[in-house]
């Protein structure tokens, strides 16, 4: 179980990064994971070309593996073009999550670039098919 | 081959008087350890009980021996199909008391059961500007088909409060029954027991007042037959709906009762074969009931393994049933209380609350919670539990929930203790 809970999960969890609400913002989305009911939001800042992240902001209540997967993810974003995120891919970001996440939980942990996906959109896009290892509630 | 029926083991010096470890024995999905080598704790009755070795058996032998279609073959095989369905359904009225068994009409599930309310029975008695009553303690199940309903039609739906430790408030409820513009509600809809806090109703007083107000009562008995006596004559109740696959019984099958004068005057929820007595060209005559709202060939082996849990719940007596969950509950409660950074959901009372306990652990999400749960073998749910606006009562995303059946013991409640101390112990949270 400490596999899963490594201290670097928790840290994020206890003390996340990029946690708030970005006021002035260029895009904002939120979103829910239907399995439990958690929701998350996301602000971001574009630099002066309106093409790159210059500041992000993530909010919402959920577990320790949302959170944390929406601090790391967040951490990454800055000096990103649109197309980069748009372009990402959601195996990245389990792989520096580095911890073995069950088909339980994979939403937990996809709900982050979900709502990412969202806000550089500009409409709901469907769960990425790393998340579909179970059905939604 | 005849079925060997399970007998409960019994045990004195105990409420309830049986052994809920050794009955154990009667459950193959105890009989290995869990992907982590732990010994199974399974505490998530309330989302679906697992299934007792006759049950199972007795549907693997139906199918093998004495499966055809029902009411339809004129030949000893379907004679006897239809024989050991009705016999289910025979079963099933005895054990919710009902008047007959035709009262008795099988459906998938309480949900369907509810539908089967809405849709008949409510597209055809309520009306624009006409009031439903419900409760925020219910289960999605007995919301949203009142919402459609109420929305279809131009009515009003509206919720009984709850009070701080998850009971309903009823004065709330007498002030909710009363006639406004001189309308009477036309329907109270209310839970026996709330499926996310555990909450006891006291159901024949429900019934009493919303009879008083003029209105009929349903009441959703998906989280109670299960476990404490369901007596539709006591509680005096017009609808009542229950789910077999809690109450160690297959999927795919629950049963709808209504009062015949009731089911009579309804049409028909879906159409097709079995729900007719005659087809011509220009149109269809019913069935009489129940089979009027049985369209199609209905769910044959899960009636008749239905029937084999009724019989194993029968054999244990559902009065000691309670009383074993009673005395699980008691246990449990005082000890989870006893940990620093336990919150408990629901009344305290033990005469208040089944074996169900909602709890929140300070700092750590309730799916966290159940992840590491699982890992020491303790199977228990972590959501909303279908009941989004309890958890908004409570301005809570989730609860994790424990729930008892037969087969848990007080060394269940000792695992579900020692997993709360390893969150804890994971999440350096204070134990």
């Amino acid at each position: 179980m400490d596999n899963l809970y490594r201290d670097f999960i928790l840290e994020h969890y206890r003390t996340p990064h990029n946690k708030g609400h970005l006021d002035p913002h260029d895009l904002e989305f939120a979103d829910s994971n239907p399995t439990c009911g958690d929701e998350m939001s996301m602000t971001i800042q574009l630099d002066g070309s309106k093409d790159r992240i210059a500041d992000v902001a993530f909010d919402g209540r959920g577990c320790a593996i949302s959170q944390a997967s929406a601090s790391i993810l967040t951490d990454d974003l800055r000096g990103k073009s649109l197309n980069e995120i748009k372009a990402m891919d959601p195996k990245q970001l389990l792989d520096e999550l580095g911890v073995p996440i069950g088909p339980a939980r994979l939403k937990c942990a996809l709900l982050s670039y979900k709502v990412l996906q969202g806000a550089v959109r500009g409409a709901e896009v469907a769960w990425p098919k790393e998340a579909e290892a179970m059905a939604g509630a | 081959m005849a079925v060997q029926q399970a007998i409960p083991k019994a045990q004195t010096g105990v409420p309830g008087g049986f052994s809920g470890s050794a009955l154990r024995a009667d459950f193959p999905v105890f009989d290995n350890p869990t992907g982590t080598g732990k010994r199974l704790v399974y505490l998530d009755a309330a989302a679906s009980s697992p299934k007792p070795r006759v049950v199972i058996d007795t549907m693997a032998d139906t199918y093998a021996h004495h499966y055809a279609n029902v009411h339809r073959g004129i030949y000893e095989l379907s004679e006897d199909a239809t024989g050991r369905f009705e016999g289910a359904r025979r079963k099933l009225a005895g054990f919710i008391n009902a008047p007959t068994e035709r009262e008795c009409v099988f459906v998938r599930n309480a949900t369907e059961a509810i539908n089967l309310v809405a849709y008949s029975w409510g597209r055809t008695n309520v009306r624009e500007g006409d009031r439903v009553i419900t409760t925020q303690l219910e289960h999605h199940a007995n919301i949203v088909p009142w919402q459609q309903l109420c929305a279809e039609v131009g009515a009003t739906l509206e919720y009984v409060a709850i009070t701080d430790d998850g009971r309903l408030d009823l004065d709330d409820l007498t002030a909710k029954l009363e006639p406004r513009d001189g309308r009477r509600p036309r329907l109270l809809a209310v839970a026996h027991v709330s499926n996310a806090l555990g909450t006891i109703n006291p159901v024949a007083e429900l019934v009493e007042q919303g009879h008083a107000a003029g209105a009929l009562v349903l009441v959703d008995a998906a989280q109670s037959a299960p476990h404490m006596p369901v007596d539709v004559r006591a509680f005096g109740c017009d609808f009542l709906a229950l789910s077999g696959h809690k109450m160690l019984g297959p999927s795919g099958i629950g049963a709808l009762w209504a009062r015949r004068e009731l089911l009579e005057e309804m049409p028909p929820f879906m159409t097709g074969g079995s729900m007719i007595i005659r087809v011509t060209l220009e149109g269809a005559e019913w069935n009489e009931v129940p089979y009027k709202f049985e369209a199609g060939t209905p769910a044959i082996v899960e009636a008749i393994g239905l029937g084999a849990a009724i019989d194993y719940l029968s054999a244990i007596g559902m009065d000691r049933v309670r009383a074993h969950e009673k005395y699980l509950f008691e246990h449990a409660w005082t000890a989870l209380s006893e940990i620093p950074g336990v919150r408990l959901l629901g009344p305290a009372d033990p005469d208040l609350h089944a074996g169900v306990i909602s709890l929140l652990l300070d700092g750590v999400h309730p799916h966290d919670v159940a992840t590491i749960f699982d890992h020491e073998g303790v199977a228990v749910r972590a959501g909303h539990h279908c009941a989004m606006p309890v958890m908004l009562r409570y301005d809570i995303p989730a609860t994790t929930r424990a729930s008892f059946y037969v087969y848990n013991d007080l060394d269940d409640v000792e695992a579900l203790s020692s997993a709360v101390g390893e969150v804890q112990r994971v999440f350096g949270v204070s134990s």
